[in-house]
C-alpha cells in the first residue's frame, strides 16, 4: 500500500506576522517555520496504519524551494521512507494542487492525505483540487479513518454535525484534528531522517490563477474600556446597545 | 458575464450562510453591473427557495434530484458547474462552510476558475480583473488577491458580510440536471446532527472560556449565560487539549476561526494563537482576573475580576433587565 502525505511549511503559530518592504510577502526574519499542524495529523495517521499492517510505504511531498528542505527533514524525522520536493515557489493553491496531481497521476497511490488547510493561507483549497484533477473521491475534514482491505470508513465534520462515510481506495482525504494522536520526532527519528532520500523534481510548468497584491494587518481595536467588576449593569447597557438583549 | 450564488440548505431550509452569500452576490453584481442568479441543490420546497428574493435575487434555480438529497462534494460540484456554464457565470459564490469548502475546490477545477477562499469584503476593480480581500494567517493578516482568470469561485466567510433585505419578485425555476453515476463514490452511512446547538461559526454571539475556569465542572455558569443570550459556547485550546470541552468548541489558530457580533471571553489570557481565531469579532468583551492578560489589548470592553463572581452576577443582571 502506497500513501502520499503532502506537507507545507508554515510559520509557527506563535509568530507575530509582519510584512516585508514590498508588502507582498511576510517578513521571514526571525520566523520559525514548522510543518503545518494539520499535515502532521495526516502523517501521524499514516504511521498508525503502517504499524498496523504489512507493506505500507509512506512518501512525503512538498512543493517549495530549497528553503523548505529543513521542514521536510523535520517531517521525515516523524516518519515516512522518502520525500519529494517539487522545486517551485508556488503562488497559489491551484499551482500547488496542479504540481501534486502531476506528480501523483502515474504513481498508484492508494491514499493521498493532506491537512484540511494550511495555517498560513487557510484556504482548504488544495486537497479537493488534487482529488478533482486526479478524478478521485475526496473526503474533507476527516476526524477518523479506518481501513478494511480496500474499503475506508471515515468520520468527518459537516455543517451542524458529523457524518460517517465509506469509500473504496484510492482516495484523497483532508485531515482535521482528531484523525490521529499527534506525534513528535524522537532522537532515533531525527538521526534516521538525515539518511532518508529527498528527491528533487522539476515542476510541471507554472500556472497560478491568482497573485497576492498586498498584505495589510487587520484593523486594530481603538482601546479597551474598563468596567468595574461590581458594575456589571454597565456591561448589560452595552449588550443592550449592541442589540444582544 | 453573471454572478451565480450557491444557496446552501440544511435539512431543507435556507439558513444565514445562504442569505449572506445572496446579499454578497447582489452587492457585487450591482456594483459591477452584472446579472445575478441563485442555485439551490437538494431537497427543498419551491416556497423555501423563494425566500432568496427577499435578499434581491429574482432568478432562483432549483436542482431537486433525489440522488442529490444527501450532500456529496462531487455530484454537487458537477451540478453547480453545469448551471454556471449554462448561465455564463464569471463569479460563483459559496459560503465558507464545511459544505462550501468541500465543493469549491472541485468546482474551481471543473470551471478552470481561480479559487478565492475566506473572502471578507467586496472586490475592487483592478487593472486586469477583480481584486478580492481575504483573511490569511488565521486572521493575523488580510490579503488583497488579484486574478486574471476568466471565472472565479469564491467562498465568503460567515458573519463577514451583512445580510441585506432587498425584496424583489421571485422567479423560481426547476433546472434540469441529471447527475452522473461516476460522481457517487462516497457512501454516507450515518449522519449525526447536533440539532439543538447553535453553530459556532454562524453564531451571532459566542461565550467562551479558558483555563481560568479551573475545571470542566465549572462550565455551568458559561452555559447559563450562553443560553440566556442565545449564544454558542466555545473554549480555548488548552481546555480542549485536556478534554474539559470537546475539540469542536476550540476557537483559535488551529481550531475554528469565528467572527461573531459579540465575543465574550472568560478566563482566557489571549495568547496570539487564540487572538488569531477570534480577532475578527465585531465586539470583544474580556473577563479575566489578571489585569496584565494580553487579551485586554485586543478587547473593546474589559472587566478585571473573579469569573466566579462576575459571570453569575452578569447573568443575573441580564435576567433582571429582560424581566423588567
Amino acid at each position: 500500500m502506497n500513501i502520499l502525505i503532502c506537507i507545507s511549511q508554515v510559520p509557527d503559530t506563535t509568530t507575530k506576522i509582519q510584512f516585508d518592504a514590498s508588502g507582498k510577502e511576510i517578513n521571514k526574519a526571525g520566523v520559525k517555520f514548522v510543518v503545518n499542524p494539520y499535515d502532521e495529523f495526516a502523517l501521524s495517521r499514516a504511521l498508525e496504519i503502517q504499524e498496523s499492517r504489512q507493506g505500507v510505504k509512506i512518501t512525503l511531498l512538498s512543493v517549495g524551494g530549497q528553503d523548505v528542505t529543513p521542514t521536510i527533514v523535520n517531517a521525515l524525522a516523524v516518519g515516512g521512507e522518502e520525500a519529494v520536493r517539487i522545486d517551485l515557489n508556488p503562488q497559489d493553491g491551484y499551482e500547488v494542487a496542479y504540481q501534486i496531481a502531476q506528480y501523483a497521476k502515474d504513481k498508484n497511490f492508494d491514499l493521498i492525505m493532506l491537512g484540511k488547510e494550511s495555517i498560513d493561507n487557510n484556504g482548504s483549497e488544495v486537497p479537493g483540487m488534487v482529488a478533482e484533477m486526479l478524478d478521485m473521491p475526496f473526503v474533507s475534514f476527516a476526524t477518523q479513518l479506518d481501513l478494511n482491505g480496500k474499503t475506508a470508513t471515515i468520520r468527518r465534520e459537516v455543517d451542524g454535525g458529523t457524518e460517517v462515510l465509506e469509500a473504496e481506495l484510492p482516495l484523497v482525504l483532508s485531515a482535521q484534528k482528531g484523525l490521529a494522536e499527534w506525534r513528535i520526532a524522537n532522537m532515533r527519528g531525527i538521526m534516521a531522517a538525515k539518511k532518508k532520500p529527498i528527491h528533487i523534481v522539476a515542476p510541471a510548468g507554472s500556472n497560478a490563477k491568482t497573485s497576492i497584491q498586498t498584505y495589510q494587518l487587520p484593523p486594530q481595536k481603538a482601546g479597551c474600556q474598563m468596567i468595574q467588576p461590581d458594575d456589571v449593569n454597565q456591561l448589560v447597557d452595552i449588550l443592550a446597545q449592541k442589540g444582544v438583549i | 458575464m453573471s454572478v451565480l450564488v450557491f444557496a446552501e440548505i440544511s435539512n431543507g431550509k435556507l439558513k444565514k450562510p445562504a442569505f449572506e452569500a445572496a446579499s454578497y452576490g447582489v452587492a457585487l453584481a450591482s456594483e459591477h453591473g452584472l446579472e445575478v442568479n441563485a442555485v439551490v441543490v437538494g431537497n427543498m420546497d419551491a416556497s423555501e427557495a423563494q425566500q432568496l428574493a427577499n435578499y434581491g435575487i429574482a432568478n432562483i434555480f432549483t436542482i431537486n434530484h433525489p440522488q442529490l438529497h444527501t450532500f456529496q462534494d462531487a455530484p454537487y460540484a458537477s451540478a453547480i458547474a453545469d448551471i454556471a456554464k449554462a448561465k455564463g457565470a464569471t463569479v460563483v459564490i459559496l459560503p465558507q462552510s464545511y459544505t462550501g469548502r468541500a465543493i469549491a475546490p472541485r468546482l474551481a477545477v471543473k470551471l478552470d476558475a481561480a479559487l478565492l477562499s475566506g473572502i471578507n469584503g467586496l472586490p475592487k476593480k483592478g487593472a486586469n480583473g477583480l481584486h478580492f480581500m481575504r483573511t490569511a494567517y488565521s486572521g493575523k493578516a488580510i490579503q488583497e488577491v488579484a486574478t486574471s482568470a476568466g471565472c472565479c469561485v469564491i467562498t465568503v466567510k460567515a458573519n463577514a458580510f451583512n445580510v441585506t433585505e432587498n425584496k424583489v419578485s421571485a422567479n423560481v425555476q426547476s433546472y434540469a440536471y441529471e447527475p452522473a453515476s461516476k460522481d457517487f463514490k462516497l457512501k454516507v452511512k450515518e449522519t449525526i446532527r447536533n440539532s439543538d446547538k447553535i453553530s459556532l461559526t454562524e453564531a451571532d454571539i459566542v461565550v467562551s472560556a479558558g483555563r481560568g475556569l479551573k475545571g470542566p465542572e465549572n462550565w455551568g455558569m458559561i452555559e447559563d449565560l450562553a443560553n440566556l443570550l442565545g449564544a454558542a459556547t466555545a473554549c480555548s485550546k488548552p481546555v480542549a487539549d485536556v478534554h474539559w470541552r470537546p475539540h469542536s468548541e476550540h476557537v483559535g489558530q488551529t481550531g475554528i476561526q469565528i467572527a461573531p457580533n459579540v465575543y465574550i471571553a472568560v478566563g482566557i489570557s489571549g495568547a496570539i494563537q487564540h487572538l488569531a481565531g477570534v480577532s475578527s469579532s465585531k465586539t470583544i468583551i474580556v473577563i479575566n482576573k489578571d489585569p496584565e492578560a494580553p487579551f485586554f489589548k485586543a478587547a473593546d470592553y474589559g472587566i478585571v475580576g473573579d469569573a466566579f463572581q462576575v459571570v453569575p452576577a452578569l447573568t443575573q443582571a441580564i435576567k433582571n433587565r429582560i424581566g423588567s
